[in-house]
């Protein structure tokens, strides 16, 4: 460990509480790719879980399908309690519509790995369209908050930029912040560092801690940075073949587990 | 008719075959806007869920252009009022604004949808995630990128149409080369006033293609205007894949 960081670790009585998301024998399959095989997962108030695990495992699809971009092959997703990919039509449950897609995802947020910007606004435009145009919020408001925000994540002097004048290590944490702008309780981030320059890592990185650290809301990280994991997750899960292949905290998984499989890929990526 | 070149009959024959250019520039102009509209149509009628709708509409398409734009002009002209119930007479303006104007919108409709591919599927993904309406997300996320790119395309297409539209001179649409016509079958000489007919096309045609080129550059260097990182850095950030990576052509 290159440094030492006090934990944030959210008290019991958080975590007791009752879960946010739940995952419930969700699968996924293309054609005859089972990437998903039966994920039962809870995510509660407050909780910063990593996903770690080799490629083609489906970590990436866990959250894609939370933050409605992917839909499971069976299973439920309940989120606050309503079923995110069905809905009760004349008493039986159906597919969802995009319409119950839009009321259940107001409450996520999430960071892809190739930043996502609109490239035909400036990056303070790109923190404040949405609050303005989903939430409805006040425009003056909503301007202040976006550049607050981009302040926090070392952006202040550049609100005027277009994303193509940015760096990638820039352009991630103009990412982070129009996300935050709107306030979501579930952050997901997607590889959101495996896109960048090696020297760009640590800057998005910095970002990310400063807000698993001060903010209330609940995250989920897809990361191959296992160092950063054990830093600030409450809770690693190690996702191979399709299942959930090990599970606790941080410490439990990344240094103390004895799955065989787990052992080969963390030495592979220690080596690496 | 006069055998050789006189240069009298061009000066006379000059004011008279300019008559029609305001006739040739605004069905030009009607047509287009006619194409634009359209191809709009097209492109919604290709979303829609039903899949019935999306297969018709496919094949009227594909209809439309595969037949000659005069063959539908003479239709929509001569066969369409005795059709019976639909069948409507109308005037030659409109019919050549139909005509040339339904044509073109299935070319228009398929560099509508050309520019909408090229958006990044992660804009999608992003407008998505941020929760934009469908409305929100095409106005707001979509056209915006999707348009620009498509301006000198389209661009082209109106010259391509400025140079079809004498077409409606068959139908007695009077534009230049209508006016050429007559002017030819009054005084027994064509070869002038063709030849002005000619000119005046080349004169607006040239200019406005150049004019397209310089706009093309413009297009393809938009957001950048401002842009602090050297071309050396972009270059390797883009060989870096950074910026959605997966539809870098």
């Amino acid at each position: 460990m290159s440094e030492i960081l006090v934990k944030n670790k959210k008290s019991n009585s958080l975590l007791n509480s009752e879960p946010i998301v739940k995952y419930r024998d969700i699968t996924k399959s293309y054609g005859d790719a089972h990437i998903l095989k039966g994920i039962n997962l809870d995510i509660h108030p407050g909780e910063k879980i990593a996903v770690i695990g080799p490629s083609g495992s489906g970590k990436t699809t866990i959250i894609r399908m939370l933050m409605t971009l992917e839909e499971p092959t069976s299973g439920d997703i309940l989120v606050n309690g309503t079923n995110l990919w069905k809905m009760d039509k004349n008493g039986s449950s159906v597919r969802a519509n995009e319409k119950h897609l839009r009321d259940v995802r107001g409450d996520i947020g999430m960071v892809f790995q190739h930043f996502n910007l609109f490239p035909h606004m400036t990056i303070l435009e790109n923190c404040m369209s949405a609050p303005i145009h989903v939430k409805k919020e006040n425009k003056e408001e909503v301007r202040e908050r976006a550049a607050m925000m981009l302040k926090r994540v070392g952006l202040g002097d550049k609100l005027d930029y277009y994303p193509s004048q940015l760096s990638g290590g820039q352009k991630q944490r103009v990412a982070m912040a129009r996300a935050l702008v709107m306030r979501p309780k579930i952050m997901l981030f997607d590889e959101v560092t495996s896109a960048l320059d090696p020297e760009l890592v640590g800057e998005v990185l910095e970002v990310i801690r400063d807000i698993a650290i001060n903010d209330e809301m609940a995250m989920v990280l897809v990361t191959h940075e296992m160092d950063f994991a054990l830093d600030v997750a409450d809770k690693v899960l190690f996702l191979d073949q399709g299942v959930i292949a090990e599970q606790g905290t941080a410490s439990e998984v990344l240094e103390h587990s004895t799955n065989e499989r787990l052992q080969s890929f963390l030495h592979r990526f220690r080596k690496a | 008719m006069s055998s050789n070149f006189q240069w009298d009959t061009f000066a006379e024959a000059f004011p008279y075959v300019l008559q029609g250019l305001g006739m040739t520039v605004g069905l030009t102009f009607a047509c287009f806007g006619f194409a634009l509209i359209f191809g709009f149509i097209w492109i919604l009628l290709r979303r829609l869920p039903l899949k019935s709708l999306v297969w018709i509409s496919t094949w009227v398409m594909e209809f439309i252009r595969s037949t000659p734009p005069l063959v539908q002009l003479f239709f929509i002209y001569y066969a369409w009022p005795v059709i019976p119930v639909v069948g409507v007479t109308l005037e030659p303006f409109t019919c050549a604004v139909l005509g040339i104007g339904i044509h073109y919108s299935t070319y228009i409709g398929e560099i509508y949808r050309s520019g909408i591919d090229s958006v990044d599927k992660g804009q999608w993904e992003a407008s998505t995630a941020l929760n934009f309406s469908t409305i929100d997300k095409w106005k707001r996320i979509i056209i915006p990128q999707a348009i620009p790119p498509t301006i000198p395309m389209l661009g082209n297409y109106f010259i391509i149409m400025f140079k079809e539209v004498p077409l409606a001179s068959t139908i007695g649409v009077g534009g230049i080369l209508f006016m050429a016509n007559s002017y030819g079958s009054l005084h027994f000489a064509y070869l002038e006033p063709l030849t002005i007919v000619g000119i005046i096309f080349f004169i607006l045609s040239y200019p406005s293609s150049i004019l397209i080129k310089k706009l093309e550059v413009k297009m393809n260097t938009r957001f950048d205007k401002n842009a602090i990182l050297s071309k050396s850095k972009k270059k390797s950030i883009q060989g870096m894949n950074l910026e959605g990576s997966d539809h870098i052509v």
